[in-house]
């Protein structure tokens, strides 16, 4: 019984650390996608994010300051792809492949040329990472040690959903974007400022996605990787649209996919198994969930039009 | 109906002094004037690009005029963006709905200017001055049904009703009447009367002159961007209208010559569908086409027309009944069985159905062809063919400009899209062509083009089966005019001398009048 | 004729800006980095044209970009968009690597088989995908990279199969035997100085050459093309859109299939554990993008790319970050993108002068 409780606990805490990346990136594509703009540079603004957040928490020593810094990392590769979509009408699935070269490709170079041709950022000390909220309140070893044994961004992540749940549905900016994505042209008669909204959401987009990212450098390992992020950017996407385009809706995806992970985690150190064949688990119930439950989502009706202003 | 008019001529609310607008080197609007006065219904007439949305589009700040002054109220404004208008009390309701469809009719009209309390929209305070505004006006909507579930009149009356919310004085209609029933047309000439009333100005902009002389105090009109005229209504007949309109004389009668219908060639039997929500909108249709003669259907669109028409083109499944082309069973065949069966068409969104716009015109022209000899053979296709086909089609049937059989479609006019399409259904040679709406937006000229080759099908003895919102045009051409209402033919008059009112009360589910 | 040629040219003009101003860009960083732009970008030509054993290679490293090119150039042209072209190859290479490792078999049933193999294996793993979208609506673009992270493991999962690792440890696999490569003879081999020349580039020539005859000249490629420019109107004239979609992305499942057989049976002769994803099939959608979604276009894109993947490896050798390459074509990418936008300044200006 104790050895159940005891899994039960880490496989909530596993799906407590996987989720945050995620969900982060997933709500930042809400906006985007939900106001009309196809993000699929999340990858790309995550690694980057990522990057960032590992290189400034070397250098600045604050887990805080570095996850900030992270979020605008990636809200500029946001505004890089807003200024290719929105003003310059490109074709935003490719203007998003772009970014998914760029994101990367700068994150490694940039990181060969600071840390002596070494694709990896040498390891951060704990102290620079961000801080864990309930370290030392319950017993070592416990139920309530091990299910909390999370950073305390974690929490905020989840707070953070809430909040981006209240901004949609319930507040001025939430019905803008949510109009601005379905028929932009009538919210520029009612004199809404549509290229506004849009850069709005999609460099919102950018720094959360960077923030997701740094999520992992500063909270769930201690340094960057080329292959840090490895397809969570592409997950979150999974996750937005299998929540049918809302934060709720995402959130549940992600909690999904993080507890898939979860359950990876904790089987992989079991070694029965090939930890190949476990990591396959999220994308075959992703298309299994697809198959069963959900079918035809209601895409936003102007999501990947180019829309151009009336002179 | 009495009209009465509440235009005030003391006050100007609006002037538009030798506004010029253009795009590239196309210009739209050379040198427009207006001048609208408080209570006045200002109609202003004009064929389909002449530039009447244009003009109205400078006037609500969507675009920004190459020259030209603009006064409200006697004082110039500088509009930067549609924002500035709506301030300034000038609101559009466009011919197309700006409605967000997955959103309340409350939250479409409040949508830009929500009322807020704190960070929150106030929905319940909003819901109050929608309905307020609402029985002010007696305009009657629901204000929490969601756009996609309500009906196109009170769609309209929502428009009408977000602009009222912000405030105008001035509204602008963009040919307001194109999908409503006669008693809906009438209604809205009575909101236009509340409106007047409460000395608000309305513009009116249409090319249906009957509207015209139904509502307007004046009247301004267009011809090729160009500022022709402005007439009091009362001093002229619609036959000066439409001279102006189009600058010459025209003879809105279609030439037929009598002629009595042959055999059946479409029989149609108690078929019943559903629309793409699943709600049975077909329930028990019959109708029949004979050889040589035009049946008209009329009816309010969402009656079920666009169902029947993809059945029998074999774009949708019905659930039951029975569809025969000259004894030929063509029930819930596929499209390439139906049209190998004898069914024809002019399919009611060229862009959409008709035309594939980024193929070159000579492709589109062997759309349901281009698997047969001479077009190709052995799965390859026989470029040389293909374009002599296209050549000798585009002279004629006058497809402009000439030498462009190899250009997309979609750089042509929308008149020669519709040459394109029409010349390539009435050269199949099939038994029964079935046009929708074949002259939605085309201009005078191609509307007399299309009119006269649909007549002329008939006198090679095809039977047609013409499908029109527009009941000017049904009225017009049809030897015999179904009335679908609800799924069900409703009624069945004789195309020669038709009565408007009666078909307008059928249209409506009314029954006819014995 | 005429027009069709100067828009043509035009594209290769906005191209050829779009590469220019890449390469300006990655100069900018090159500098930020410490490196001079001239150094590295010298070092990226002397590796590619120095010597013909450097071309030889750049082919080589060209033949399976210009298969995931055409892959997704064809996709392009028959209206869906695949971006699973990443996954197809792998399950292509996984075929191809473990039918020509098992088998023994003489060479001329034994490289058709492999070949077949892998171009079914991408076939199939693209038609997954379109039939989760024409039966039960789901988005191809989200599958898409499901299946790409699946095809990822499962490689990675085979790999390390017990009949097929390569004794000893390792991350790779057996070799395949040599009756399944397909090396050019060995006297050439020597002849070019290269170990590694094989038949790709001819197969991927051959390839561009019939997809652009499938496209242009039959009635199959009216038909794909007719459902991908609007569905609407093909299924009026009677085109089963279903149909076209499954066949449009078979066609372009199998060419990025043949593109991971090229490259095990001629480059790499084994398949290794993978820490990231290969990339061969995002980099085919900048092949087709720099190519104009054109067969014929694909092939120099192809090379081009592959210039710049071979003479980037080498760029570490003057301590220059290999990754300039993705930025610089990231940058193509995303000024091919806008390239609309330099097409309407450039008329105006022309225009101005004018008068």
């Amino acid at each position: 019984m104790d050895v159940i409780i005891k899994n039960l606990g880490l496989l909530i805490n596993a799906t407590l650390i996987a989720t945050p990346p995620l969900l982060l990136a997933a709500l930042g594509s809400c906006f985007s996608e939900r106001s009309g703009v196809i993000n699929i540079g999340i990858e790309g603004m995550m690694t980057i994010g990522a990057f960032t957040g590992a290189v400034m928490g070397l250098k600045t020593g604050n887990g805080w300051i570095a996850f900030f810094c992270a979020g605008l990392a990636g809200a500029l590769f946001g505004a890089i792809l807003a200024v290719a979509c929105i003003s310059f009408h490109a074709d935003q699935t490719i203007a998003g492949t772009a970014i998914n070269f760029l994101g990367p490709g700068l994150a490694v170079f940039l990181c060969k040329a600071m840390f002596n041709n070494s694709s990896d950022t040498p390891a951060m000390d704990p102290s620079c990472k961000l801080p864990k909220l309930f370290e030392g309140v319950f017993p070592a070893g416990s139920f309530w040690s091990n299910v909390l044994n999370v950073y305390s961004v974690a929490y905020l992540v989840f707070i953070l959903a809430v909040v981006c749940w209240f901004v949609f549905y319930k507040t001025k900016f939430g019905a803008h974007l949510r109009a601005v994505g379905e028929h932009p042209e009538a919210c520029e008669s009612l004199g809404i400022d549509v290229y506004r909204v849009r850069y709005t959401c999609v460099i919102l987009s950018g720094f959360l996605a960077g923030l997701g990212g740094a999520f992992v450098t500063l909270a769930t390992i201690n340094q960057f990787r080329p292959s840090v992020i490895v397809g969570q950017g592409f997950i979150a996407i999974a996750a937005v649209i299998f929540g049918k385009f809302s934060p709720e809706g995402a959130t549940k995806a992600c909690l999904l996919f993080g507890f898939c992970s979860g359950v990876k985690t904790l089987a992989g150190s079991s070694n029965t198994i090939s930890p190949n064949l476990i990591s396959m688990i999220p994308y075959i119930v992703t298309i299994l969930a697809l198959v069963l439950f959900v079918g035809k989502a209601h895409t936003p009706a102007a999501n990947g039009k180019p829309f151009v202003k009336s002179k | 109906m009495g009209r009465v008019s509440h235009l005030d001529e003391s006050k100007v609310v609006i002037r538009m002094k030798d506004i010029v607008k253009k795009f590239g080197d196309f210009t739209a609007n050379d040198h427009i004037n207006l001048t609208v006065h408080k209570g006045e219904v200002h109609a202003i007439l004009g064929e389909n690009g002449a530039g009447k949305s244009t003009m109205m589009n400078v006037l609500c700040g969507l675009y920004k005029p190459t020259s030209g002054q603009i006064f409200i109220n006697e004082k110039e404004v500088h509009f930067s963006s549609p924002k500035d208008a709506i301030d300034i009390g000038i609101g559009m309701v466009h011919q197309h709905f700006m409605l967000i469809q997955p959103f309340t009719v409350t939250e479409n009209i409040i949508l830009g200017m929500e009322p807020v309390k704190g960070l929150v929209v106030d929905k319940e305070s909003a819901r109050k001055k929608v309905m307020e505004l609402s029985e002010r006006y007696n305009m009657k909507v629901d204000p929490d049904a969601k756009i996609e579930d309500i009906s196109v009149g009170m769609q309209q009356r929502v428009e009408i009703l977000k602009v009222l919310y912000r405030g105008a004085d001035t509204l602008i209609l963009d040919e307001p009447t194109a999908s409503l029933t006669p008693q809906e047309i009438e209604g809205l000439m009575e909101i236009i009367q509340n409106l007047t009333a409460d000395g608000k100005s309305v513009i009116l902009i249409t090319h249906k002159l009957k509207e015209i002389t139904a509502s307007s105090d004046n009247c301004t009109i267009i011809r090729q961007g160009k500022y022709i005229n402005t007439v009091k209504v009362d001093e002229v007949n619609e036959n000066d209208l439409a001279a102006m309109m189009v600058g010459r004389d025209v003879n809105f009668k279609v030439e037929k010559k009598e002629m009595t219908p042959g055999e059946i060639v479409l029989d149609v039997r108690d078929i019943r569908a559903k629309d793409y929500r699943d709600v049975e909108i077909l329930k028990g249709l019959s109708l029949n086409v004979r050889r040589g003669e035009i049946v008209g259907l009329a009816g309010v669109d969402g009656n079920g027309q666009t169902e029947l028409v993809e059945v029998l083109t074999g774009l949708r499944k019905a659930e039951s009944g029975q569809v025969t082309v000259l004894g030929r069973d063509v029930f819930n065949k596929s499209p390439k069985e139906t049209f190998e069966s004898g069914i024809s068409s002019i399919p009611a969104d060229r862009q959409k159905h008709g035309l594939i716009l980024d193929f070159s015109v000579e492709d589109n022209m062997i759309l349901q062809h281009f698997e047969e000899e001479p077009y190709s053979s052995k799965k390859f296709l026989n470029r040389k063919a293909i374009r002599e086909h296209a050549t000798e089609l585009m002279d004629k049937f006058d497809i402009r400009p000439r030498g462009t059989e190899g250009n997309p479609a979609g750089t042509l006019s929308g008149g020669n899209q519709q040459k394109v399409i029409i010349s390539r259904e009435v050269t199949n040679d099939k038994e029964l062509l079935i046009a929708v709406n074949p002259t939605r937006g085309l201009d005078v000229g191609a509307i007399e083009f299309v009119h006269k080759y649909l007549v002329e099908q008939r006198n090679k003895n095809r039977a047609i089966l013409l499908v029109s919102f527009e009941l000017d045009e049904i009225m017009s051409l049809s030897d015999r005019i179904e009335v679908i209402f609800d799924g069900q033919i409703t009624g069945s008059v004789p195309g020669k001398d038709a009565d408007e009112k009666e078909l307008g009360f059928m249209m409506a589910g009314g029954k006819k009048h014995e | 004729m005429n027009k069709k040629k100067s828009i043509l040219e035009s594209n290769v003009l906005y191209t050829i800006i779009a590469i220019i101003v890449g390469f300006l860009i990655g100069a900018v960083f090159l500098l930020i980095a410490g490196i001079s732009p001239a150094v590295a970008y010298a070092k990226l030509l002397d590796s590619v044209f120095g010597k013909p054993k450097y071309m030889v290679w750049t082919l080589i490293y060209a033949s399976p970009l210009i298969f995931t090119g055409l892959s997704v150039a064809f996709s392009f042209r028959t209206g869906v968009f695949n971006i699973g072209a990443e996954g197809q190859f792998v399950v292509g290479s996984l075929a191809a690597c473990v039918i020509g490792i098992l088998f023994d078999l003489p060479v001329w049933i034994h490289v058709p088989l492999c070949i077949i193999a892998a171009a079914a294996a991408g076939m199939v793993w693209s038609l997954l995908v379109g039939l989760l979208k024409v039966k039960r609506g789901i988005h191809e673009v989200l599958s898409f990279i499901m299946f790409n992270w699946i095809a990822f493991y499962l490689s990675n999962y085979v790999v390390n199969l017990a009949a097929i690792h390569k004794e000893g440890g390792g991350e790779a696999t057996k070799d395949v035997r040599s009756t399944a490569r397909i090396l050019v003879p060995e006297g050439l081999r020597d002849a070019l100085g290269c170990t590694a020349a094989n038949w790709g580039i001819v197969m991927a020539v051959v390839a561009a050459i019939i997809i652009w005859v499938i496209i242009e000249k039959t009635t199959l490629g009216y038909k794909l093309k007719a459902v991908g420019f609007n569905s609407s109107a093909a299924l009026y004239a009677g085109v089963n859109s279903d149909r076209s979609v499954l066949t449009a992305l078979g066609i372009s499942g199998a060419l990025a299939g043949l593109g991971g057989a090229v490259q095990i049976l001629g480059m790499s002769g084994r398949l290794s554990q993978f820490a990231g994803q290969e990339g061969y099939g995002f980099e085919g959608i900048t092949v087709a993008l720099i190519g104009a979604s054109s067969p014929i276009g694909c092939i120099f894109a192809g090379i081009f790319y592959g210039a710049m993947k071979y003479g980037g490896s080498k760029l570490s050798i003057i301590k220059a970050p290999a990754e300039v390459v993705d930025i610089i074509m990231g940058c193509v990418i995303l000024f091919i993108a806008i390239s609309q936008i330099f097409k309407v300044l450039l008329g105006k200006l022309t225009k101005k002068e004018v008068k």
